[in-house]
């Protein structure tokens, strides 16, 4: 960018350097867990880590993207489907729930051919007619029993105290590794062009932006992000049902999740998702009503605070816990300004530009 | 023969898929929203219309007289007090807040009447099977025929109507510009919430018509929602005599799909669907960048 001595561009504040320093100790301290917690506060865990990750994947292309898709619930399912099948056929059981994510993910390439094509609305519902296309033809194959379902039951073969460990770890595992893709995809040209095209996809376009290449690096990651979450899923429920796996109430929980922590922002979902956890934990035995308040609250959130609960923080307090975006800092006192991926709700002229910027250059 | 009576039982199906994605196709067309909860708010009317003949022995054909003014006043409370918010913060969120009142309505539906399935074919006695026989083995529903007419009745005086009044001509200046047509007069505000008053009132009589012709619980919205978005999509979105075409083409493809494989009712919708979308894209990047390979570069 600019080499005008007026201002310099900074990744990194203080406060972005300590708490990325303590987010590591924080990492720490979880991969230790089965030999810290309680048994039942370790399966808390693994569930809390699931959330994460499809909040943190929804949020990659709703918040960052712009696409708002219905039909994550596909890759959810595929996923579980797939590890199912690998098992059956004689793949190691944790390999099998690993390869069966990678597969779904790898099916979601032709998938975008046609998906990323489409824009607003359109791509919502035929996200979600996708899902239920999935839905429908896993339902047909002999091995799942229509949707009476099947059970994993190569994993019956371990200790439960050792699945336990083993679940936890890998979704942890899963959490992180996926958690720093994302971190790497947004901070590089990807982040930039796609926010760029989030803003204004014409303008974007307009300086050069690759539309499509951005797009499809972001569904790609977030459908085999959902995948292995639904693996993961499978390997604490040993359950397989269509009909729960492939339920649109996933992306009610990953909407719910990204609105209330703050669509576009890195450390929204994750708020998000610790949120919903709590909420489900204690409501949860409520049923339709706890389902009905989550959709009040998403109308709420999207209506009143668009930039959710860490993005309204985020913007009040001018902090910024991980270095994602760029700050600017203006070299006259006072007049430090935040150019971070560029708030919803004021796409403003500055940021997106800056993304282009980035994006092209 | 089979294939001839499914063939006509898909078009009769069609003319019900029209009628769902009427409201769904207007409402994108005067403000660019699709409404995901359109498909609840048609269940939301089915269940109305289910409680009066539950509690009070009201015939379904007069509870549309009292549906249907209910289902338009929730449609112009709905763009004041929550559409009209959202269309102001950008192109996603009206996609979010519907979202999250089809998440409300269907739960609040469940909590109110409880998950049984129902049907109101038993309130109307013989007209949900009655039907005329054209030859041995060919027949054709009441019912089936009604909903159709009434398809064809509603989308042609939709048509009317934008065209030869000046309420009509007031929403069309507004879809194509509401700034403009606030220049000249229109208030784009009252304009937008008679829109939505129409497309939620046609949703509600779709919703009572499904309730006549087959079997609905409170989660039966989003497939309803799904059909009508597909009916649309096939038939050209934004066009209301394309949607009596989608919805006739998504028809005949399920009864046919259903002939060879129970869920082959859903599976081919969906498949035609995605079909028709792909073809529509490959024909585009023929026509603009000439040649398929088009398709698959990048835009430049």
């Amino acid at each position: 960018m600019s080499k005008d001595s007026s201002f310099v561009v900074e990744r990194w504040t203080r406060l972005s350097a300590l708490s990325s320093a303590a987010a590591a100790v924080l990492l720490v301290v979880l991969a230790l867990g089965p030999w810290l917690f309680a048994a039942n506060v370790v399966d808390s865990f693994t569930t809390l880590f699931v959330y994460l990750i499809l909040a943190v994947m929804w949020n990659a292309l709703a918040g960052y993207a712009g696409l708002v898709s219905v039909g994550q619930q596909a890759f959810f399912g595929l996923g579980a489907y797939f590890a199912i099948l690998l098992s059956y056929y004689g793949v190691e059981v944790y390999l099998a729930l690993l390869f069966g994510a990678a597969i779904a993910g790898l099916l979601s390439v032709p998938v975008s051919l046609l998906m990323l094509r489409l824009r607003g609305g359109e791509f919502a519902i035929a996200t979600w007619v996708v899902a239920e296309l999935a839905h429908l033809l896993v339902a047909l194959d002999p091995l799942i029993n229509g949707e009476t379902g099947v059970s994993l039951i190569a994993l019956n073969a371990f200790d439960p105290d050792d699945r336990r460990a083993y679940n936890y770890w890998m979704a942890l595992a899963a959490m992180v590794v996926l958690l720093a893709l994302v971190f790497a995809l947004l901070r590089g040209r990807v982040g930039a062009s796609v926010q760029a095209i989030r803003d204004d996809e014409d303008a974007a376009e307009s300086v050069g932006v690759g539309v499509l290449a951005g797009k499809r690096a972001i569904f790609f990651l977030a459908a085999f992000g959902c995948a292995l979450a639904g693996t993961l899923w499978l390997a604490t429920l040993i359950s397989f049902q269509p009909q729960s796996y492939f339920g649109v109430q996933w992306t009610a929980y990953m909407i719910f999740m990204v609105l209330a922590g703050g669509l576009g922002t890195f450390e929204g979902p994750i708020l998000g998702a610790v949120i919903f956890f709590l909420i489900e934990y204690f409501f949860g035995q409520t049923g339709v009503w706890y389902l009905a308040g989550l959709g009040a609250a998403a109308i709420v959130f999207a209506l009143f605070l668009p930039r959710g609960l860490w993005g309204t923080i985020e913007d009040k307090l001018g902090i910024r816990l991980l270095p994602v975006g760029y700050r600017l800092r203006l070299l006259r006192p006072d007049m430090d300004t935040d150019v971070p991926g560029s708030p919803a709700q004021n796409a403003a002229v500055l940021p997106s530009q800056e993304n282009a910027k980035a994006a092209i250059k | 023969m089979i294939w001839v009576s499914q063939l006509i039982n898909g078009v009769l199906l069609g003319g019900y898929y029209a009628l769902l994605a009427c409201g769904l196709s207007f409402m994108f067309g005067v403000m660019r929203i699709i409404n995901l909860a359109h498909g609840d708010l048609a269940i939301l009317a089915a269940c109305v219309a289910f409680f009066m003949a539950d509690s009070a022995g009201i015939s379904p054909f007069v509870a549309f007289i009292g549906v249907l003014p209910l289902m338009a006043v929730v449609g112009w409370l709905l763009q004041r007090g929550m559409l009209e918010r959202s269309l102001r913060a950008g192109i996603l969120v009206p996609l979010l807040t519907t979202f999250g009142l089809a998440i409300v309505v269907e739960n609040g539906l469940f909590e109110w009447l409880g998950a049984d399935t129902r049907s109101l074919a038993p309130d109307i006695g013989d007209f949900a099977f009655d039907s005329w026989a054209v030859t041995g083995n060919i027949y054709i529903g009441w019912l089936a025929a009604l909903i159709f007419a009434v398809a064809v009745a509603l989308l042609g005086g939709l048509k009317l109507f934008l065209t030869h009044t000046s309420l009509g001509r007031a929403i069309r200046a507004t879809a194509e510009d509401p700034d403009t047509a606030e220049l000249v007069g229109i208030n784009a505000r009252s304009v937008y919430a008679t829109a939505a008053a129409i497309a939620v009132a046609t949703a509600g009589l779709a919703g009572i018509f499904l309730a006549m012709r087959e079997t609905f619980t409170p989660y039966s919205g989003p497939t309803q929602l799904i059909f009508a978005f597909e009916a649309v999509v096939i038939g050209g979105i934004g066009s209301l005599s394309g949607t009596l075409i989608g919805g006739i083409v998504l028809g005949v493809a399920q009864t046919f799909g259903a002939q060879i494989n129970p869920q082959g009712f859903l599976i081919a919708g969906h498949v035609v669907f995605l079909a028709v979308l792909a073809g529509r894209l490959v024909f585009a990047a023929v026509r603009t960048r000439g040649g398929f390979h088009g398709l698959f570069a990048r835009r430049s």
